[in-house]
C-alpha cells in the first residue's frame, strides 16, 4: 500500500472534521460504564430494583380489583329478574339471559310452591337446575348433589324417580331416615327421593329442591325468578341490568343492594389502602436511585473537571451527564419492567391462585418516571460541581 | 479519641449526615407506617364486610318449619315456638361481646290490609330500629339500621316504642299508600313513617317496631328469630372440629377464638333454648375475602420493608463512599482497619437510631392519617413496635453501610493521600 496523497489526506481530514461528532458521543458514554463496571452495576441494580417493586405495585394495583371482584362472585346472584306482578316469565326467559350473559356470569331459575306431606304438613317446594345452583351458590353445603333427571325419563309415571335435594331442617321431618317420601299439590301426587341434604343457615334449610323438569312436570308452574351473577364492575352490571330488561320485556329486572353496595365499600376501601401503600413504596424506591445516582455522578466529577478543562461548554456536559443518567434510568427500568411482571405473577399465583395479567400500560409510565428521578439525580449533583473550578476537582479537593 | 472522632464527624459536616438521616427516616416512615397498616387492616376490612348484612342467626330450638315464600308467611301463627325478648341484651354478655357489631331481632306476623275492596294477607315485620338496651352497667344501641345498611327509607325511621311503621316500596305502590299517611291494620290505624327500599323480601311487607308487632300477635315479649352480625375469624379445620370431642386445653383455644362456631355457641348459652348457626352466604364469603385481602397487604408491606431497605443501604452506602479519602488519610495517620470502621459503624448507628425515632413518629403520624381517611377510625400503634423497629433501622443501616466500609477500609490510603480519590 501507498503512501496517501496529500489531496486523499486532505479528505480524509474534511470529511473526519465534519463527521458527526455522535460516535464520539456515544463512546464515551460506553466507555465510561465499561471502565467503572462495578460502580455502573450497582448503579443499574439499584435503578433494576427500583423499577421492578414500582412496576410490580402498579400492576398489583390495576389487577387487584378484578382479582377481587371474583371473590365476591361468590356471594351469589346479584341481580333477580322477576315476572311482573308475580306472573311467571316467557318460557324462554332461560335462554334469552343465558345470552345476554354470555360467559359474564351464572343464571339459576327458580320456582317455589307449598305442597303437603303425607302427614298434612305445608312445606316449601322449590324447582331449580341443580347444575346452575351448584355454580351460582358456592356456599350451600350440600352432602350429594342429585343429577338433573332429563324429561324424557320422568314421563313413565310408574318408575318415577324424582331426585330431591332436602334442606336439613325439612329432612328431620318428612324423611328422618332417609326414605323415599310423599308430597301433594293441588291433588298430585309425587314420590320424592332424597339423594342429599342442604344446609345454609337461610331459608333452603326448610325446603325441598328438586330438578327443574320434575318440578314443572308435577306442579305445572313454570319458574318465576331467575337470579344472576353478573361478574364485572358496578358499570356493567348496571348495563348488563338493562340488556336484560330489554331482552325480556315480561320481567322485572332487580339489583341485590345488599351485595352490591357492601361490594363496592369493601373494594373501594381496599383500594384507597392500596394506593397508600403503592404510593409509599415508589417514593421509596425513587429514594433509593436517587441517592445511588447521586453517588455514581459525583464519583465521576473527575471526568467533569477534564472535560471542562478541555474546553466541553456547560451544555455539551450537561447533556453528556444526563444522557448517562438517562441511558442508566432506561436500561434498569426495561430490566426492572420485566422482573416487576415476574413478581406481580408471583404474588398473582401465590395469593390470587390465578395469572395476573401484565399490564403493559404500566411499562411508559415506569419508563417516563426512571428517566425523570435519574434526570433529577443527576441534575443536583451536576449544578453543584459546575460551580467549582475544574482544577480544584483536579488537584484532589 | 474515638468519642471526640465521632462527635466531630456529625458536627462538621451536618450536610451530609442530615443526608443519610433523611434518607434512614424515610425508610422507617414507610416500614412503620405499612406494618402498622398491615396488623390493622383485617379489623378494619372485616368491619367493612358486615355491610353486607348478618353473619349469624339465632332461632329457637323447637321451632317447627318454616312455611315462608317471597318474605309471606304461610305458617300458621300458633305453630311454632319463640324465643325471649328479655334475654337478648345477654347476647353482649358473651365471651366475644366486643365482636358483635349488632343485632336484630324479627317477629313476622300475618295480617290483613283492604286495598281497592280487597283484603290480603300481608307480613307485618316487627324488629328493632335503633333500640337502646342496657346490659349490666353497659348501654347500646342495635337494630337493623346496624345490621342491615343498605336500607333506604323516604321519610323518617320509625321510633321503637311507637306506633309508626314503614311500607315496604312494591307493598306501598300496590295499597297507594305514601310516606305520612295512614294504614288500617287488624283493626289498628297505624302511621306510615316512611316507604323502605330494601332490595330483598323486606319490600313487600310492613316493617314495624317489635312491641307493636306482638301487641297484633298477642304474644308479648315473643321473638322469632335474631339476626346478628359479628366480626368473626375466617373459618379453617380446626373450627369445624365438634366442641364436644375437644379436650380443655383444646376446648379454651377453639372457644377463645372468634370462629363463626364458636360464637354461635356462646350466643346458645347466652339465650335459653336456642340453637344458633352461621348464615353460610355470608360466613363462608368473607372468610374467603378477607384472606385475600390480608395476603395482598401482607406481601406488600414486605415489599415495602425491601425498598426500604434498599433505600438505606443505598443512602448509606453512598455517604460512606464520597469518604474515602477520609479513610485513606485516618489510615496513613496509622488507625487501624478495625478501628476506622468502628467510628464508622458507630456514626451509622447513631444515624439510625435518630432517623429511627424520627421515622417512627412521622410514620405513626402517616398510618393515623391513611386510617382516618380510608377508614374513618384509629389504627392503633403497638408500642412494642417502637423497639423493633429501632432495632430493625440498626441493623439494615449496619448491613447497609457493612458492604460499603468494608470497601472503604481496605483502600490503600496512599491514593487518598495523593489526591486521586
Amino acid at each position: 500500500m501507498s503512501a496517501p496523497t496529500p489531496h486523499q489526506a486532505r479528505d480524509l481530514a474534511a470529511s473526519r472534521s465534519h463527521g458527526p461528532h455522535t460516535s464520539m458521543f456515544l463512546r464515551m458514554l460506553v466507555r465510561a460504564a465499561v471502565l467503572r463496571r462495578g460502580r455502573a452495576i450497582s448503579a443499574l441494580f439499584a435503578m433494576g430494583v427500583a423499577a421492578a417493586v414500582a412496576t410490580a405495585m402498579l400492576n398489583l394495583y390495576v389487577d387487584v380489583q378484578a382479582k377481587l371482584r371474583r371473590e365476591f362472585r361468590n356471594y351469589g346472584a346479584n341481580i333477580i329478574l322477576v315476572g311482573k306482578n308475580g306472573d311467571s316469565l316467557p318460557a324462554d326467559a332461560l335462554a334469552q339471559v343465558d345470552s345476554v350473559v354470555a360467559g359474564h356470569g351464572i343464571a339459576a331459575p327458580f320456582e317455589m310452591i307449598v305442597a303437603r306431606t303425607a302427614e298434612g304438613q305445608p312445606i316449601v317446594v322449590a324447582g331449580t337446575d341443580f347444575n346452575r345452583v351448584r355454580q351460582l351458590d358456592k356456599w350451600w353445603s350440600v352432602n350429594q348433589w342429585p343429577t338433573n333427571v332429563p324429561t324424557s325419563r320422568a314421563q313413565d309415571a310408574r318408575e318415577m324417580e324424582n331426585p330431591a335435594l332436602v334442606g336439613v331442617r325439612a329432612m328431620a321431618v318428612v324423611s328422618p331416615k332417609g326414605l323415599p317420601f310423599d308430597l301433594s299439590f293441588h291433588g298430585r301426587r309425587l314420590t320424592v327421593v332424597p339423594t342429599g341434604t342442604v344446609q345454609t343457615g337461610a331459608a333452603e334449610d326448610s325446603r325441598i329442591y328438586l330438578s327443574l323438569a320434575d318440578f314443572v312436570a308435577w306442579t305445572g308452574v313454570q319458574p318465576s325468578t331467575i337470579e344472576v351473577a353478573a361478574s364485572g364492575s358496578p358499570e356493567d352490571v348496571v348495563g348488563m341490568m338493562k340488556r336484560l330488561g330489554q331482552a325480556i320485556p315480561a320481567a322485572q329486572v332487580r339489583p341485590v343492594r345488599q351485595i352490591m353496595e357492601g361490594e363496592a365499600r369493601v373494594l373501594g376501601k381496599t383500594r384507597a389502602t392500596l394506593l397508600a401503600a403503592v404510593a409509599l413504596i415508589i417514593l421509596t424506591a425513587s429514594l433509593c436511585v436517587l441517592s445511588t445516582l447521586m453517588g455514581w455522578v459525583f464519583d465521576r466529577r473527575r471526568d467533569f473537571a477534564i472535560m471542562k478543562a478541555l474546553g466541553a461548554s456547560t451544555r455539551l456536559l450537561n447533556g453528556f451527564f444526563a444522557a448517562e443518567a438517562a441511558a442508566l434510568g432506561a436500561t434498569g427500568a426495561i430490566l426492572g419492567f420485566l422482573a416487576g411482571v415476574g413478581i406481580a405473577a408471583w404474588i398473582g399465583r401465590v395469593n390470587f391462585h390465578a395469572t395476573v395479567v401484565p399490564r403493559l400500560s404500566v411499562l411508559p409510565v415506569v419508563l417516563a418516571g426512571s428517566i425523570a428521578v435519574t434526570l433529577l439525580s443527576a441534575i443536583l449533583p451536576i449544578s453543584l460541581l459546575g460551580r467549582i473550578e475544574p482544577s480544584v476537582i483536579l488537584r484532589g479537593e | 479519641m474515638f468519642v471526640r472522632l465521632v462527635y466531630e464527624s456529625f458536627r462538621r459536616q451536618k450536610r451530609r449526615k442530615l443526608l443519610a438521616g433523611t434518607a434512614i427516616a424515610l425508610g422507617v416512615t414507610v416500614t412503620t407506617a405499612m406494618i402498622a397498616v398491615a396488623t390493622d387492616i383485617g379489623d378494619k376490612i372485616n368491619r367493612e364486610l358486615r355491610t353486607i348484612g348478618a353473619n349469624l342467626v339465632v332461632t329457637p330450638q323447637d321451632d317447627s318449619l318454616d312455611v315462608e315464600i317471597g318474605g309471606v308467611n304461610l305458617k300458621p301463627p300458633s305453630d311454632g315456638t319463640y324465643l325471649s325478648e328479655a334475654d337478648l341484651p345477654k347476647i353482649k354478655g358473651i365471651f366475644w361481646h366486643n365482636n358483635i357489631t349488632g343485632f336484630a331481632p324479627i317477629l313476622p306476623v300475618t295480617v290483613s290490609v283492604e286495598h281497592s275492596g280487597k283484603r290480603e294477607d300481608v307480613t307485618l315485620l316487627g324488629t328493632y330500629f335503633s333500640k337502646r338496651l342496657s346490659y349490666g352497667t353497659d348501654q347500646f344501641t342495635t337494630g337493623v339500621r346496624s345490621t342491615d345498611p343498605w336500607w333506604r327509607i323516604e321519610g323518617a325511621w320509625p321510633d321503637d316504642n311507637s306506633q309508626d311503621v314503614l311500607i315496604g316500596e312494591r307493598l306501598a305502590q300496590r295499597l297507594g299508600e305514601k310516606a305520612g299517611e295512614t294504614l288500617t291494620v287488624a283493626g289498628r290505624t297505624l302511621h306510615v313513617s316512611g316507604i323502605l327500599s330494601a332490595g330483598g323480601a323486606e319490600d313487600g311487607q310492613i316493617v314495624a317496631p317489635l312491641s307493636l308487632a306482638q301487641q297484633i300477635l298477642g304474644k308479648p315479649g315473643a321473638v322469632r328469630r335474631v339476626f346478628v352480625s359479628a366480626l368473626t375469624k375466617p373459618e379453617d379445620a380446626f373450627a369445624r372440629r365438634d366442641p364436644k370431642s375437644m379436650s380443655g386445653d383444646v376446648y379454651d383455644r377453639w372457644y377463645c377464638s372468634p370462629y363463626p362456631q364458636s360464637i354461635a355457641l356462646q350466643l346458645t348459652e347466652a339465650i335459653p333454648h336456642s340453637r344458633a348457626e352461621q348464615i353460610r352466604q355470608v360466613a363462608q364469603n368473607e372468610g374467603a375475602v378477607l384472606t385475600r385481602i390480608e395476603g395482598l397487604i401482607f406481601l406488600i408491606t414486605l415489599a415495602a420493608l425491601l425498598a426500604s431497605a434498599l433505600a438505606v443501604s443505598a443512602a448509606m452506602a453512598t455517604a460512606i463512599f464520597e469518604r474515602r479519602a477520609e479513610v485513606g488519610l485516618m489510615k496513613a495517620l496509622g488507625a487501624g482497619r478495625l478501628a476506622v470502621a468502628s467510628v464508622f459503624f458507630a456514626e451509622a448507628a447513631l444515624l439510625a437510631l435518630m432517623g429511627g425515632i424520627m421515622g417512627f413518629a412521622v410514620g405513626s403520624w402517616l398510618a393515623h392519617q391513611i386510617g382516618h381517611s380510608i377508614f374513618n377510625s384509629n389504627i392503633s400503634i403497638p408500642p412494642v413496635l417502637l423497639p423493633v423497629i429501632l432495632a430493625i433501622a440498626v441493623i439494615v443501616t449496619f448491613a447497609g453501610s457493612a458492604a460499603a466500609i468494608r470497601k472503604a477500609v481496605n483502600l490503600d490510603p496512599v491514593f487518598a493521600l495523593r489526591g486521586e480519590l
